[in-house]
């Protein structure tokens, strides 16, 4: 499909446009003519935006801001693919030599149970910042740290740390998912703090209550199809599913055979 | 008049800060949960605020535009974050981290707070570290340094080329632990469109909801924007399309003073416009200058010839031409406008002919003979020797490469960059104080909304270090001070007066953007505007192109009001109405940075005035009629804005002549 050429294009875009969450949607066509190649996908939507504010119709709302492939704002499914034809990139990172001339590239937003569509373009992804506030962290206050360099650590872990860190939180893995599952978002996070010793202490209470949150917010299972990491901008492995799998199995263990502390704290002197 | 007192403590450099924060005045335990913040902005200074006070008890609330506080242009930020650490021992300490950077900002920044600045660098890596930032490491576990511009020691923290989203997402963990914990009321898809102001001092915001269109009213006993930089007003920039001016604007014209508007970051090694249709330009990292070298044909007519054809004698490296002693290393300030010069003479290339060659095919020619003698290959063949150069480089640049690749579809390996520079950063903002309060009591500012600690021009990696230090390790201490003189629980109803008047002015500029209906989209403004900007306020400006800006300004201002259309209603998502109300500010923004480039009759980091550069080009300071701080107040509308001044009294350093050569 990618035509490597210099001259310009012309497309037809069908897009999903649903003027609001509690409405119905459609898909809509619209012309977009004589793109240069070089031209981002984004960039022809502000293009065919223009038009459409010029004749006083509403533009098309979609969710873009950074344009660079690292904020995980942008989040369309072009020709069916979170993200569209290409590996390891975010929605930004299309460009219009991808498509051949004359065709017609078709554009919704992601779509799951979880993440309510708000409209045309733009997903509701809200729940994501549920499932961190539910244990995506380490409690630590600011001003009580050690020195950085106290606890060395093994430049493998810090750099496998790191590779789950990169997530940017697009939620392309759960629209790429037929079960919507959250899993590769959340194995990001359980992994990368799971694999520092900053994050042992809380390493039982994070994975569980971070699973619960998610299975609460009502995103699936995960049955070993990898349509995630295949999707991912970030290409984070879907190795990182197996191991939060691994703790969260041990943490259970854990929690239901720990002895319990009598009741600390109280009053003192 | 604005009494602008920069509150600077007394005393040694070194001393001022650890004794100030010993006798600020504190509010006791039981007592914080009676004050309510109302923070504006998420990034790294904002997460890291909003965290840390409500970890110390304060009630605090958080407000967005985006939708979530993880989006915010922090993220973007590459390279690294300096620190003094000296962890290297190469001789790095708190004075050389602040000299370095006072100097870098061509002494235009207070020796107080630049201090204060390196001082606390050292505590944000423990304190990101401790929350599982994942730093790049050595093979001992030690945490690993690189060096950067305007520095000679490796002081820059770094994870891969994403340091800045790796801090943003600490201080996101730190602010949904609190959230998570009911201590941070987090509130996403609202913009700040007015600042309420009671009896003098701040106390509240409105809020339109981006998703319903509806007014919401915020009140508490202080409030702190962190609303970043305001690049866009040249549309096409290095920031993030959303980035906007909107909430410290509308500060600013409601008393709050905006300090040096006129001094602005521009990068020189970007990837160039390609197009009338581009929305955003991507920064290629600075460090591909120490392997690139940077040329234009030397004729007008090579310049659409395919590079390879345009023979050795041909090329002008202009560059190494003009700064011997520096080559294609000279400061980001000096190349961009060398840059521009050569494309003003016709000599730029690509399509558009703004553009200059990075080439790398030495360093692939001098890498592969490396390698190949290394490895004991005697007369290598001339393939075998592209290979391992091209492997050599490919190891250092390798990612840089590929998003090059990515966006214009070269191969850089195979051909030079084509670069231009590009609108990165913005060292104005609001005026702040030592205690980083604006001119309106209870209004602080942080982060690159603030004007405070990179003077004329910032050194890089260092946004990232003034962001978590304002907001992890200076506003937790000095907004104490503040609220210690503010009674508890003492917030106005927010159906006082003043809230109702702001609401009413927020919303009638909504109504008269809707109620235009003229011809134009939006873009089409935000496209001339920028135009104006590049032109008349950007790498190079005169008194006679600022004048004649400022016009045009007033015209393009005219023209929008008058013809803008803007479709839809308020009282739904509507993306166009969020980027007109935008623009409108953007449009007045850009005159006050016009007027204050013309007012500044002298060249200095960022901005540079054709008539005062030395000889050789440099930029020309004028210390003894502009060794200050420009602090602009609103007059109201229609009226030139008064341009109030704060002496730069430099006590431990001599202001010295930056020079390059």
């Amino acid at each position: 499909m990618v035509a490597e050429t210099s001259k310009n294009i012309s497309v037809t875009i069908r897009v999903w446009r649903q003027p609001a969450a509690d409405q119905p949607g459609k898909f809509v066509d619209y012309p977009a003519k004589d793109l240069n190649p070089n031209m981002s996908l984004l960039e022809m939507l502000d293009v065919v935006n223009d038009q459409l504010e010029r004749i006083g119709e509403d533009p098309i709302a979609f969710a873009h801001d950074c344009r660079e492939g690292i904020c995980g704002t942008c989040s369309l499914v072009i020709d069916g693919k979170p993200h569209g034809p290409h590996h390891g990139v975010a929605s930004c990172q299309t460009y219009m030599r991808s498509f051949e001339d004359n065709s017609i590239i078709t554009i919704e937003p992601f779509r799951a149970k979880s993440f309510p569509i708000v409209k045309d373009l733009i997903s509701d992804r809200s729940a994501f910042d549920a499932i961190q506030q539910a244990g995506g962290f380490i409690s630590i206050r600011t001003g009580s740290a050690q020195d950085a360099n106290a606890t060395p650590i093994p430049k493998d872990i810090a750099d496998l740390a790191m590779d789950a860190a990169q997530c940017i939180g697009c939620g392309a893995c759960v629209a790429a998912c037929k079960n919507a599952s959250a899993m590769l978002f959340v194995s990001a996070k359980v992994s990368q703090l799971g694999l520092l010793p900053q994050g042992q202490p809380e390493r039982d209470t994070r994975v569980l209550n971070m699973v619960a949150k998610m299975d609460e917010l009502g995103f699936g299972n995960c049955t070993n199809q990898y349509e995630c990491s295949a999707a991912c901008p970030k290409l984070i492995s879907h190795d990182f599913i197996a191991r939060m799998n691994r703790d969260y199995l041990a943490a259970s263990f854990r929690t239901a055979f720990k002895p319990k502390p009598a009741a600390s704290g109280g009053g003192g002197a | 008049m604005a009494t602008l007192n920069s509150n600077v403590p007394p005393g040694p450099l070194a001393d001022k800060w650890r004794t100030y924060k010993s006798n600020l005045k504190l509010v006791n335990p039981a007592n914080k949960r009676k004050y309510e913040v109302v923070i504006v902005g998420a990034g790294l200074a904002g997460a890291s605020a909003a965290a840390t006070l409500s970890e110390l008890g304060y009630k605090v609330k958080c407000i967005v535009f985006h939708d979530s506080p993880r989006r915010a242009h922090s993220i973007a930020a590459q390279g690294g974050v300096n620190a003094a650490k000296n962890y290297q021992n190469d001789g790095d300490s708190v004075h050389r981290l602040f000299y370095d950077t006072l100097k870098g900002g061509d002494y235009r920044a207070r020796e107080g707070n630049v201090h204060r600045l390196a001082e606390v660098s050292v505590n944000i890596i423990d304190q990101c570290v401790a929350q599982g930032v994942p730093f790049a490491r050595e093979y001992g576990g030690l945490l690993a340094n690189r060096s950067f511009g305007g520095a000679q020691v490796s002081r820059t923290f770094y994870a891969r080329g994403q340091t800045g989203q790796q801090l943003l997402l600490g201080a996101y963990s730190a602010l949904s632990k609190q959230v998570g914990a009911g201590a941070v009321e987090l509130i996403t898809q609202h913009e700040m469109v007015d600042l309420v102001v009671v009896d003098g001092h701040a106390r509240g915001v409105i809020t339109r909801d981006l998703v319903t269109g509806k007014f919401h009213r915020h009140s508490g006993e202080a409030v702190i924007l962190a609303t970043g930089g305001y690049g866009n007003v040249f549309n096409l920039s290095t920031y993030a399309r959303g980035s906007n001016t909107t909430a410290i604007w509308r500060a600013y014209k409601r008393g709050a003073c905006f300090a040096n508007p006129c001094y602005t970051q521009i990068h020189p090694t970007c990837i160039p416009v390609s197009g009338d249709y581009q929305s955003k330009l991507t920064l290629m990292s600075e460090s591909l200058r120490n392997d690139g070298r940077i040329w234009v044909p030397k004729k007008k007519e090579d310049c659409k010839k395919p590079p390879a054809d345009i023979p050795e004698a041909d090329r002008d490296y202009f560059l190494e031409r003009i700064y011997p002693s520096f080559g294609n290393l000279a400061p980001r300030d000096v190349s961009s406008r060398a840059a521009k010069r050569m494309c003003d003479e016709g000599r730029g290339v690509g399509d558009t002919g703004l553009g200059v060659y990075l080439d790398f095919a030495e360093a692939i020619q001098r890498y592969g003979k490396q390698v190949a003698n290394r490895a004991n290959l005697h007369n290598p063949s001339k393939e075998k020797i592209l290979e391992l150069g091209e492997a050599a480089v490919k190891e250092r640049y390798g990612n840089l490469f590929d998003i090059y690749h990515e966006i214009t579809n070269e191969s850089a390996y195979k051909q030079p960059m084509r670069i231009y520079p590009a609108v990165h950063y913005t060292m104005g903002g609001l005026w702040v104080d030592y205690n980083l309060m604006s001119n309106v009591p209870g209004l602080f500012v942080l982060g690159e909304a603030n004007f405070s600690d990179h003077g004329a021009n910032r050194l890089g990696a260092s946004a990232l270090m003034q962001g978590l230090a304002d907001g992890y390790f200076v506003v937790p201490y000095t907004i104490g001070n503040y609220l210690a003189t503010v009674k508890p629980t003492s917030r106005p109803s927010t159906d006082a007066p003043e809230f109702k008047a702001a609401e009413e002015n927020a919303s009638s500029i909504v109504k008269r953007l809707l109620a235009a209906k003229g011809k134009e989209p939006v873009n089409y403004y935000h496209k001339k505007l920028g135009l104006i900007m590049w032109n008349h306020c950007g790498m190079a400006r005169t008194k006679e192109g600022l004048e004649d800006g400022i016009k045009k300004i007033q015209a393009l201002r005219t023209e929008f009001w008058a013809n803008v259309n803007v479709p839809g209603s308020g009282d739904n998502m509507n993306q166009a109405l969020e980027r007109a109300n935008r623009l409108a500010d953007f449009i007045e923004l850009g005159e006050l940075m016009c007027r204050d480039a013309l007012a500044r009759e002298e060249s200095c980091g960022g901005h540079f005035r054709e008539e005062h550069q030395w000889p050789d080009g440099e930029c020309k300071r004028d210390d003894e009629n502009f060794a200050h701080v420009a602090a602009w107040e609103f007059q109201g509308e229609g009226n030139v804005p008064l341009r109030n001044i704060e002496p730069l009294n430099y006590e431990f350093t001599k202001m010295s002549v930056r020079s390059y050569k």
